[in-house]
């Protein structure tokens, strides 16, 4: 056990923790500023701008001060460490490094896209002087592209260097590198060579300046208009946690939100720019009713007496749970098709894959598998189905003419189904289609019901370490969507609104897979394993 | 709040004193007021005018707020970078902006689309203050008027158009005011 102190307060440090004293005053609710330092890299300690003062109390009680001011970042919080962070020494120290990097800092806050959320704006808010004593006029930043996804402003840069340490250790690809020296300094690639790696977004969110944009999102839309919902990425069975930020019902950017279990405080380039399925103009906004050529549109008020008509005494019911449900879907649309026909069969929906999992140096991995919830929705259909039934036995089945009725769930963000295969369902009298986009499925069905994407969906996911994150929507679906758990709900003639979180606890209740997920679901996510080691 | 709120302070009504409760140099003092100004009407000197035959006379274009205009730079280009300040700051949520990459090399962002509903406006002049180019400006144009709602709604081009019709009469308030120019 440690003891360190921090401006007085004294706080206890575990035994295996080793922390820095930015970490340590952050224990003890003390911000310390800082740009370069970051928990996921190496320390440079370059900024200076966590400097404070540091000491070691003795045996003897009394406390002996090192005489310089020393970066927080690289002292390590050991017993006995003490650490000043408001004396008038470290004030001014601060206010000093504040000045010395608007010196040579272009005043466009107004055109940046970083302003709003500004590490240089918030500190020199806090810790800066009140009056300029530059007589530099304002002026606009030199630009230059460092690759597809992201451009650098190079004036606006305070060489935190960040992000070069990202290409290095992270990623491990190496582009970006300093050029230059002194007042000099500037972030560049090689030519010939630009910042084209999987992970490249991450150094826009890492740079605590604006001089790192990101082009797809560049000039969209001011930070401070946008609201930030906490979400998972649909992307692949990783299932990052991410922050989706929309306006006005627009989602506008996601972000990685930290979490030491998946994605530590990273997400790769392919669920970061993967969102224009969201707003895709040919997205599927009608209810129809038809017969594989004709089509009238229906109301959702009406759907759940008519789908009951159909489907009950209708022979028997396959019902494909595509993984891109979530767990609280994938349960009632299992629950209601049983009670409709107690003998459906559940199947799990085509897995989409597409090259090799891939690994970065870090442990980060961009998975092959392009969807979020097999896990979740293979352990619903084994759990409640009694087998698990694959999308290739489910058509094996199909052939043999098994079912009188196909309810098939999609949500694919590509086309995930070919003519050949949507054909062998001909031999089926009801197909119920659920799905983002037309596809050689959707033209056969009688019934057709537009669905919804990741950020409009509430519930949970399990990636593929068996990991299970709750998460709410971001936002509303287009008009003529029904979400699928909204739909799922109304079927089973449920009061109120479709509440993901009573349905996870009834999850928790009836599937012992699940049980670990009757509490309240922390931000990290709850893991599915925890209670096999338990022997439960 | 309760009437017995500690907060709350209670004052006395004043007294009366002499010519108050004697009623009548008190009615000559008020009367005197609507005399003087019967005698300014008469000789001419009345605020009021018979619009819209006669047209009032702005006092001072500088800090009236009637109809927006989206300044030109020197160049005859929006001086708007689009940083979105304006639509900020707008209390009534009447301006609506599409930024994206200017063509000019030497700005970076400019408006694609700006666009301020001017029935939706309270004319408070946030706005102007909030802009931080000198582009927005309030003009002392008063008489807005329009067939339909539509109408009303002025785009990017009809904002500067408002402009060129105006800066002979009101050249830009940046200058006296030591803003950009």
């Amino acid at each position: 056990m440690a003891t360190v102190t921090v401006n007085g307060q004294e706080i206890e440090l575990g035994d295996d923790e080793r922390l820095n004293g930015i970490q340590a005053a952050a224990r003890a609710g003390v911000e310390i500023p800082h740009y370069c330092w970051h928990a996921g890299m190496s320390v440079v300690a370059s900024c200076r701008m966590c400097l404070v003062e540091a000491g070691r109390k003795t045996a003897e009680g009394d406390v002996q001060m090192v005489p310089k001011l020393v970066p927080a970042c690289q002292t390590p919080a050991t017993d006995g460490t003490v650490f000043v962070t408001n004396s008038e020494k470290v004030v001014q120290a601060r206010a000093m490094v504040e000045e010395d990097l608007l010196i040579r800092h272009p005043i466009d806050c107004p055109i940046c896209d970083k302003a709003g959320e500004c590490h240089l704006q918030d500190y020199h808010f806090e810790h800066g002087r009140d009056q300029r004593r530059a007589d530099i006029k304002p002026f606009t930043s030199r630009r230059r592209e460092l690759g597809d996804t992201v451009t650098l402003f190079v004036d606006r840069c305070v060489m935190c260097t960040r992000c070069v340490r990202f290409t290095r250790e992270i990623s491990g690809t190496k582009e970006l590198f300093v050029v230059n020296r002194g007042a000099h300094e500037e972030i560049d690639v090689f030519p010939g060579f630009p910042l084209d790696n999987k992970m490249s977004g991450n150094v826009v969110d890492l740079c605590p300046v604006g001089a790192l944009g990101d082009r797809d999102f560049l000039y969209q839309q001011r930070v401070w208009f946008m609201k930030s919902h906490d979400n998972v990425c649909a992307g692949c069975s990783t299932g990052c946690s991410i922050k989706v930020e929309e306006n006005q019902d627009r989602v506008y950017r996601v972000k990685p939100r930290e979490n030491p279990h998946i994605n530590q405080w990273w997400m790769c380039d392919e669920g970061r720019y993967g969102l224009s399925h969201i707003h895709d103009p040919r997205r599927c906004l009608q209810p129809q009713r038809g017969d594989g050529s004709e089509y009238a549109n229906v109301e959702w008020t009406e759907l759940p007496a008519e789908l009951e008509g159909k489907l009950r005494d209708a022979g028997r019911i396959g019902v494909v749970l595509s993984p891109h449900l979530t767990v609280e879907e994938a349960y009632l649309l299992a629950t209601y098709i049983r009670k409709c026909d107690p003998d459906a069969l559940l199947a799990v929906g085509p897995i989409p894959a597409q090259g090799e999992d891939e690994a970065f140096p870090n442990g980060f991995t961009i998975r092959a598998e392009k969807c979020p919830n097999r896990a979740g929705v293979e352990a619903i259909v084994s759990q409640l189905g009694g087998q698990l039934v694959a999308w290739d036995d489910f058509l094996t089945r199909l052939d043999g003419g098994e079912f009188a009725v196909a309810w098939v769930t999609g949500g694919y963000k590509t086309e995930w189904i070919d003519e050949p295969t949507a054909a062998r369902f001909t031999n089926v009298k009801t197909l119920i289609v659920q799905d983002l986009f037309g596809s050689p499925l959707w033209e056969r069905a009688t019934y057709r019901l537009p669905g919804a994407s990741f950020a409009e969906r509430e519930g949970s996911y399990v990636n593929v370490e068996g990991r299970l994150q709750s998460f709410r929507w971001a936002v509303r679906p287009p008009s003529g969507v029904m979400v699928e758990g909204q739909l799922y709900w109304r079927l089973l003639e449920r009061q109120g609104l479709f509440k993901a979180r009573a349905v996870l606890d009834e999850v928790a209740r009836e599937i012992a897979h699940f049980s670990p997920a009757a509490t309240e679901i922390p931000e990290h996510g709850v893991d599915l394993k925890s209670n096999q080691l338990a022997g439960v | 709040m309760q009437a017995n709120d500690p907060a709350i302070k209670w004052v006395e009504e004043p007294q009366l004193g002499l010519g108050g409760k004697m009623y009548l140099p008190m009615f000559v003092q008020g009367l005197t007021t609507t005399v003087k100004h019967l005698a300014n009407s008469l000789s001419g000197k009345a605020v009021t005018v018979s619009y819209p035959d006669e047209e009032p006379e702005i006092a001072n274009p500088l800090i009236y707020r009637g109809v927006h205009r989206l300044n030109k730079d020197a160049q005859g280009r929006v001086k708007c970078v689009a940083c979105f300040l304006c639509a900020t700051a707008c209390p009534a949520h009447c301006i609506d902006i599409v930024g994206t990459e200017s063509p000019w090399p030497d700005r970076e962002k400019y408006p694609q689309s700006f666009v301020i509903d001017e029935l939706r406006c309270i004319y408070c002049g946030m706005c102007e203050e909030a802009c931080p180019v000198d582009a927005v400006e309030l003009t002392s144009l008063y008489n807005l008027t329009g067939r339909s709602r539509e109408e009303m709604i002025f785009d990017k081009e009809k904002l500067l158009s408002v402009y060129d019709a105006t800066k002979d009469a009101e050249p830009m308030k940046s200058a006296s005011l030591g803003g950009t120019v």
